[in-house]
């Protein structure tokens, strides 16, 4: 009991000056830097606001009653148990709101699943823990994996103070780099067990699956470094394995993709290797 | 709705013989030879409160680690062992088994029946569970640790469990039959012993709710069954239902998962919904708005409980139109339980409300099961669902409707029928403020996790990075503080089985307690209706 109360005390001595410089206590879903992470921005908005009238109207009712009813201040109870007419009309509108939400959905959720005419096709391969990418067609290939110091900072008994470690936990090898203001399109899979590939920024989540590929696509509009993570449990690291993405302007991306080539038969190789990991890849 | 009389005391005893004024067995033969409703009822829920300990001190362990940023306690294999029993034991072992114990003690009380129907079964089923959790506790000391990958054993990552494995199979086999036995057990009785006049739209709620969970129950248990079984044979006997390498698909798991798992989301709420049902008019002093409508509402949830299980997979890929029609579907669920919600504010409206104990958990209950169902509504919408899916905001949506719904429902039917079942009356003020103190913390424990969700941070993971350090601590010091208040509910429980002021028969004087069970003395005799009772 006192062993923890020490160990909360000095846990709040030790973070809270630091992290009162590092985080502000963020509130809600930040705004992306793609059309689909906009969309879904507003969808989310919409739904929040309509909850939030909702509940203005509900828990009005609530605490109204529970104020002017109170049996202490001498209430008398009524006796009625039905009323037909409410019934219907708290039932009605419920309704028409799910119907007014469900459209503006469906419509987002039509683009988010049209993946045609995309510029650039980058294959994702999940492994325990880390991911592979590889720009079909470019000859460009790599794996991604935790930044070696974060990876030595997060051991048990590291005694590496997190807060001194910039994008704690969220720092890769080598991260994706993707043009600018193009269409970007993700074929997920995985060669071990399910992980999920995500980038807040970008809007989109989609497991990454061994034996099936999953697609999903992408148009990042201002250039930078977006971080994410995997987002469906893969074992013992599954909090170590970040996405990292760098969205760059397309001259800057040309040359950066210039450079990683590599000559034609290491890449052949190299390809190989990843299909034979990849078990039966069958396209939905 | 209706009223009851039973038989003068001079009629009753023509009935009897000798056989019945037998009491209960003396010692530990009481226990374990139990085939009274009562006594199981009893043991069932000394049974979830121990599970609700150790479950909780599980999330102690995670709540420890994720205080602030950095591996401090424990390793992340260990971490992710906690999150998966801990969701285990909750779910099967603390909310489950409460919700059958109160079945057990009030099912028979509100129908006017002398005991359950099946008395032998009743006692297998209870008995089960102690070894299934046995089996399912002592995978923490074996070779390879307890099972980590997530109470939902998505393959293959759970292939991956060392000797965990079989025994976590096993300990779910034997839970799905305990429950299922459990459910036929509710199932006959509700349809075979109830008190003359009780036409199926008399009985109450709880009787009501709980006879349609035990239909969700005997449907989709078989299915986990199944589930884990072919998961067994995956990973022993060479098969390949799940093994994309051999020509299956792990998709194929969440499907059959789910299609157990959403169903199961249900036999956890409609219960905690009759229970609501019965406090809320008791303390208004008012009839039940809409007896009908919560009857009809509670069917049309379970109904469409079949059908929307695949949103809680909308990230695996799946087609057009099948993500349509699970989110239609999904948000078609919660007008049934809208109408529950209305219907509940409409019998406090213009009543004489008194904030006894299990009202005050009642009132919380109706509070944060509908933030919890909010949550639920943005989780349907599809494409917003791709950013919350796996987040902390899906963790604080179901410890929302799980915690403050399903477990403030069962401390409420505690705190309303424990004056019933021992004739004691407890700590009014210590239980108040066990409402208070568990009321505060466990907003302060769930409701910063909705920020870090939508901030970006991913459910399962026991170390973040530091932009998620300042809710996360708040959540923790909120878990810390729920997790002790529930030592005073022990407590309370504990201290009024021994003693405690006399409970009259109605106990709620103030209030307009209805069904049968008030008529009854408290405690209720040992055969509690051995008359029926006249229902008119």
């Amino acid at each position: 009991m006192s062993k923890i109360l020490k160990y909360v005390a000095g846990a709040i001595a030790t973070s809270l000056p630091a992290s009162a410089a590092l985080a502000a206590w963020e509130l809600n879903m930040p705004v992306g830097v793609t059309e689909l992470s906009r969309d879904i921005h507003g969808l989310h908005m919409l739904i929040f606001w309509i909850c939030v009238l909702i509940a203005v109207a509900v828990f009005g009712m609530m605490i109204y009653s529970l104020v002017k009813f109170r049996h202490s201040q001498g209430a008398v109870a009524a006796n009625f148990d039905h009323s037909t007419k409410a019934e219907i009309v708290w039932t009605i509108i419920p309704i028409a709101i799910l119907v007014g939400m469900a459209i503006p959905a469906a419509e987002t959720l039509i683009k988010i699943e049209d993946t045609r005419d995309s510029r650039l096709s980058i294959k994702v391969t999940g492994y325990q823990w880390k991911w592979h990418y590889d720009y079909l067609d470019k000859n460009v290939n790599f794996f991604s994996t935790l930044r070696r110091d974060h990876d030595a900072a997060r051991q048990l008994h590291s005694g590496v103070d997190p807060n001194s470690v910039p994008n704690y936990l969220l720092e890769v090898d080598h991260p994706l780099v993707v043009p600018m203001n193009t269409k970007v399109r993700i074929l997920l899979t995985s060669s071990d067990v399910i992980h999920a590939w995500w980038v807040p920024a970008f809007g989109m989540k989609k497991d990454a699956l061994p034996g099936f590929v999953n697609e999903l696509w992408f148009n990042a509009e201002v250039p930078g470094t977006y971080r994410g993570q995997c987002a469906e449990l893969c074992g013992r690291d599954h909090g170590f394995m970040p996405v990292v993405v760098e969205v760059l302007p397309q001259e800057q991306f040309d040359a950066w993709l210039k450079e990683h080539q590599q000559p034609p038969a290491a890449a052949a190789a190299n390809t190989n290797v990843e299909s034979a990991a990849t078990t039966v890849a069958k396209a939905e | 709705m209706s009223t009851a009389h039973t038989h003068p005391a001079g009629h009753a005893a023509d009935h009897h013989d000798a056989h019945d004024h037998h009491g209960p067995e003396k010692g530990w033969r009481r226990w374990v030879f139990a085939t009274n409703h009562k006594d199981i009822g009893t043991l069932y829920m000394l049974f979830s409160m121990t599970m609700f300990f150790i479950g909780g001190a599980m999330a102690m362990v995670i709540r420890a680690e994720l205080f602030k940023p950095g591996m401090q306690l424990v390793d992340p294999m260990f971490f992710n062992s906690m999150t998966t029993m801990h969701a285990l034991i909750m779910i099967f072992g603390a909310v489950m088994p409460a919700f059958v114990g109160l079945a057990n003690w009030m099912i028979p009380l509100q129908v006017g029946a002398p005991d359950m129907a099946l008395p032998r079964m009743n006692n297998f089923s209870f008995w089960i569970l102690p070894f299934a959790f046995t089996m399912l506790l002592a995978t923490l000391f074996v070779p390879g640790g307890s099972p980590a990958g997530g109470w939902t054993m998505y393959p293959p990552l759970s292939l991956q469990n060392g000797t965990s494995f079989p025994m976590l199979i096993f300990a779910v086999h034997l839970m799905g039959a305990s429950s299922i036995m459990g459910a036929i057990n509710v199932v006959v009785t509700i349809m075979n012993m109830r008190a003359p006049g009780m036409s199926l739209l008399k009985m109450p709620l709880f009787v009501w709710t709980w006879l349609i969970t035990a239909y969700l129950l005997v449907a989709v248990m078989p299915v986990l069954a199944g589930a884990v079984t072919m998961l067994l044979t995956d990973h022993y006997f060479g098969t390949s239902f799940f093994q994309a390498a051999g020509g299956g698909d792990p998709v194929m798991f969440q499907h059959i998962f789910w299609f157990f798992g959403h169903p199961e989301v249900y036999i956890m709420i409609l219960p905690a919904f009759g229970i609501v049902s019965e406090i809320i008019p008791t303390f208004s002093r008012k009839p039940l708005f809409g007896y009908d409508a919560m009857v009809y509402a509670t069917a049309s949830i379970a109904f469409l409980s079949f059908i929307v299980w695949a949103h809680h997979m909308f990230t695996v890929g799946m087609p057009l139109a099948g993500q349509m029609f699970f989110m239609l579907a999904t948000m078609l669920i919660s007008v049934p339980t809208g109408v529950k919600v209305f219907n509940w504010t409409a019998t406090m409206f213009k009543g004489s409300i008194s904030f006894e104990p299990p009202m005050l958990f009642a009132i919380s209950f109706l509070f944060l099961f509908t933030i919890g169902g909010f949550s639920g509504l943005m989780l349907a919408m599809v494409p917003a669902d791709f950013q919350y899916h796996d987040t902390y905001f899906v963790v604080a949506h179901f410890h929302y409707v799980l915690v403050p719904g399903a477990i403030f429902s069962i401390m409420a039917a505690v705190y309303y029928w424990l004056p019933k079942w021992t004739g004691h009356m407890y700590n009014m003020k210590l239980a108040t403020w066990h409402f208070w103190l568990s009321t505060v913390f466990v907003n302060v424990l769930f409701f910063p996790q909705h920020f870090l969700g939508l901030a970006g941070m991913p459910r399962r993971i026991p170390d973040y990075s530091t932009q998620f350090a300042d809710w996360n601590m708040v959540s923790s010091i909120g878990g810390f503080g729920f997790g002790l208040s529930q030592l005073l509910f022990a407590y309370i429980v504990i201290s009024t089985m021994r003693s405690g002021v006399k409970a009259t028969d109605k106990v709620w004087d103030g209030g307009t307690p209805q069904g049968l069970e008030w008529t009854l003395s408290s405690p209720p005799p040992y055969h509690s209706f051995e008359v029926a009772p006249e229902v008119k």
